[in-house]
């Protein structure tokens, strides 16, 4: 794959202005959209249905005509383009997939590939090369799209969307018709090759919770083709624009946000990290300048043992008596969604935050989760949005 | 031969007209046999491959371009319904006046009756085509050229050749009233029982008959000849001898 990733390239797209209008409706089906998705970045169209994200995403590759305004690819108008030749610049990947049942799926693959006129030498490789990508046995290319799963077939799909390594994706609810267990595992395995590809990306869906955790940007359109928010993730969830984008995104936006962050990503509480035999006033020290008022007892390596008793404290150098045990223990990559729930269904109102070496690295607990949620997380944030929380 | 077809009476007699020549009804020709029957056999193949031939010329490119525009709905059913309402022995002596007897005649007329059919049968066949497929293909860039001769056509190939054996046979059996405009094609023993008598019309029948058996039979067999393989698969065995991709088959894609 080191071949093609090298020569991988994104470009930014930019609606300006764009809107479509269908003869006959009172409506506009896109109202003046205007947003910059930088190249390499995963830009979510979002919301309910009839609000217009299809149709946007669509005006990109020409499959619908934009009534006014432009979409510019790199430096250049979709519009002076001629509509075959943009489309098989960009991958196009839809919900139902749209295999060709009489093709193979190395033929599949090689759909664009075969139109731009390559050679045959250099597309078997290319569709070698994809497969592997894509996590496929290589004889799964003298195969018909019925002999697949809907998941293989997905696959396929975003493979025969890649192969001329186009600048620019289009994914319209790629992974809406499939189970929600493979859908998870399809979402991961394609923000893994993204990290890999980095293409600029215009991702369509109706779930918030997929927007959340595809986009770098979400886009929340509202009835009629207006831009209701444009944002990342975590602004979103913390300054929706208006009631529509607070709707839509949910009540349990502070969890969606705590589903976007890592332990290792906000300020945790410093611990005594104390060891058997320190000398008690040395302890006392340490718990005085710690954030917790309990202190842990760590070994060696500073992994943690458990929290202290008093009565371990009450000699001339401490001693391993426990009143609790180290638990939970959370790592610092944790998702801290999970943690919370960790922290939630355990005994103790701490956690012991580790490193990837196991050593105390702080102290988690509801209050520190608190303080993130409060917390302004970008610089616009004003007063009236954080009383508005 | 005489002996072992007596006891099934007129249509041993039938049988052996095929086979053998004897004198005419009214006297003074030698009729019936193989080398006549195969004269009129060829020209029964001739017409009715000419017509057949004709039609799929016009029809099929004509109404895979209604299907992919979706645009024929009414077209398609309009013309088969004509089609079915007209019948091609009323044709036959209208179309006398204009171009008089012969081949012009009789090959229009089987024309007229094949393309319904065709029309009908193609247009559903690229209307059958999953509409995501299509948009798959366009998404990719492919022409509307490209389109309907990569995607649209091999996906119809079932159904169009489930037109053609409908036709085929439909004409092979029609192109008995030719003789009515002069051309003499099997239906000649049929149509002039002064000569041929019963048995002949009855020894004629029963081949043209054969020869319908064995073309829809052929065209069954070239039908599942033409399914592309990957659409095979998805179909189970004993829906083989259907000739239209149903829709639940195409939705269950």
């Amino acid at each position: 794959m080191g071949d093609s990733s090298d020569r991988s390239t994104a470009e930014p797209l930019e609606f300006r202005e764009v809107t479509k209008r269908y003869p006959g409706a009172a409506q506009a089906a896109v109202d003046g959209l205007s947003l910059q998705v930088p190249a390499g970045e995963i830009c979510v169209l979002v919301g309910p249905s009839g609000c217009g994200k299809t149709t946007a995403m669509r005006m990109v590759n020409r499959m619908i005509e934009i009534t006014s305004g432009d979409i510019l690819l790199g430096d250049r108008s979709v519009r002076d383009r001629k509509p075959a030749d943009l489309r098989r610049e960009i991958g196009y990947v839809i919900q139902h997939v749209g295999l060709f049942p009489h093709w193979t799926i190395g033929e599949n693959i090689a759909t664009v590939p075969r139109l731009q006129g390559w050679d045959k030498r250099r597309i078997d490789t290319r569709v070698d090369e994809l497969l592997e990508l894509i996590g496929l046995p290589a004889e799964t290319r003298s195969r018909f799209p019925s002999q697949l799963s809907g998941g293989q077939r997905q696959r396929v799909g975003v493979a025969r969307a890649l192969a001329c390594d186009p600048p620019v994706m289009l994914m319209d609810e790629p992974f809406g018709a499939i189970d929600p267990i493979n859908r998870e595992r399809l979402q991961n395995e394609f923000l893994r090759l993204q990290a890999e590809l980095r293409k600029t990306i215009v991702f369509v869906t109706h779930d918030i919770d997929e927007a959340i955790k595809m986009g770098d940007r979400i886009a929340i359109l509202q009835e009629g083709g207006k831009l209701a928010q444009y944002a990342p993730p975590a602004e979103l969830l913390m300054y929706p624009a208006s009631r529509f984008v607070e709707d839509f995104v949910g009540s349990d936006r502070a969890l969606k946000r705590l589903a976007l962050q890592r332990v290792r990503d906000i300020d945790l509480w410093k611990a005594a990290a104390i060891r058997v035999g320190t000398p008690i006033a040395e302890a006392q020290a340490m718990i005085a300048d710690a954030d917790v008022s309990y202190a842990m007892l760590v070994d060696e390596a500073g992994r943690p043992k458990g929290w202290l008793s008093d009565r371990a404290l009450a000699g001339e150098r401490v001693t391993d008596d426990l009143r609790s045990p180290a638990h939970p223990i959370v790592d610092l990559d944790d998702v801290l969604r999970d943690a919370l729930a960790d922290l939630l269904s355990s005994e103790t109102r701490y956690g012991a935050v580790v490193d990837e070496r196991g050593a105390l690295a702080g102290i988690l607990s509801l209050e520190v989760i608190q303080q993130f949620l409060h917390a302004a997380p970008a610089a616009s944030a004003t007063g009236a949005d954080l009383l508005r929380e | 031969m005489s002996t072992t077809l007596a006891f099934l009476g007129d249509f041993g007699e039938a049988i052996k007209f095929i086979f053998q020549e004897r004198e005419s009804v009214s006297g003074g020709v030698q009729i019936g046999g193989i080398p006549e029957l195969a004269g009129f056999g060829a020209t029964h193949m001739i017409v009715s491959i000419a017509a057949l031939a004709i039609a799929a010329a016009l029809a099929i490119p004509l109404a895979l371009w209604l299907g992919h525009i979706g645009r024929g709905d009414f077209v398609a059913t309009a013309t088969s319904n004509v089609g079915r309402a007209v019948p091609s022995l009323a044709l036959l002596a209208f179309f006398i006046s204009f171009v008089g007897l012969g081949y012009t005649n009789v090959i229009a007329v089987l024309v007229l009756l094949a393309i319904p059919p065709l029309i009908t049968n193609t247009y559903v066949g690229v209307r059958q085509v999953d509409r995501d497929t299509v948009d798959a293909a366009r998404g990719q860039g492919m022409t509307d050229l490209e389109i309907v001769r990569k995607i649209e056509l091999p996906l119809a190939l079932p159904s169009i050749f489930g037109g053609l054996r409908i036709s085929a046979v439909n004409v092979v059996a029609t192109a008995t009233i030719a003789p009515l405009a002069n051309v003499q094609t099997l239906g000649e023993p049929i149509i002039t029982p002064q000569t041929y008598g019963f048995v002949g019309q009855l020894g004629a029948a029963i081949v043209v008959a054969v020869i319908t058996l064995a073309v829809d039979f052929a065209f069954a067999r070239l039908q599942r000849a033409v399914t592309p393989e990957g659409l095979k698969l998805e179909e189970p065995a004993r829906r083989r001898w259907f000739s239209l991709p149903t829709r639940r088959r195409l939705e269950s894609r």
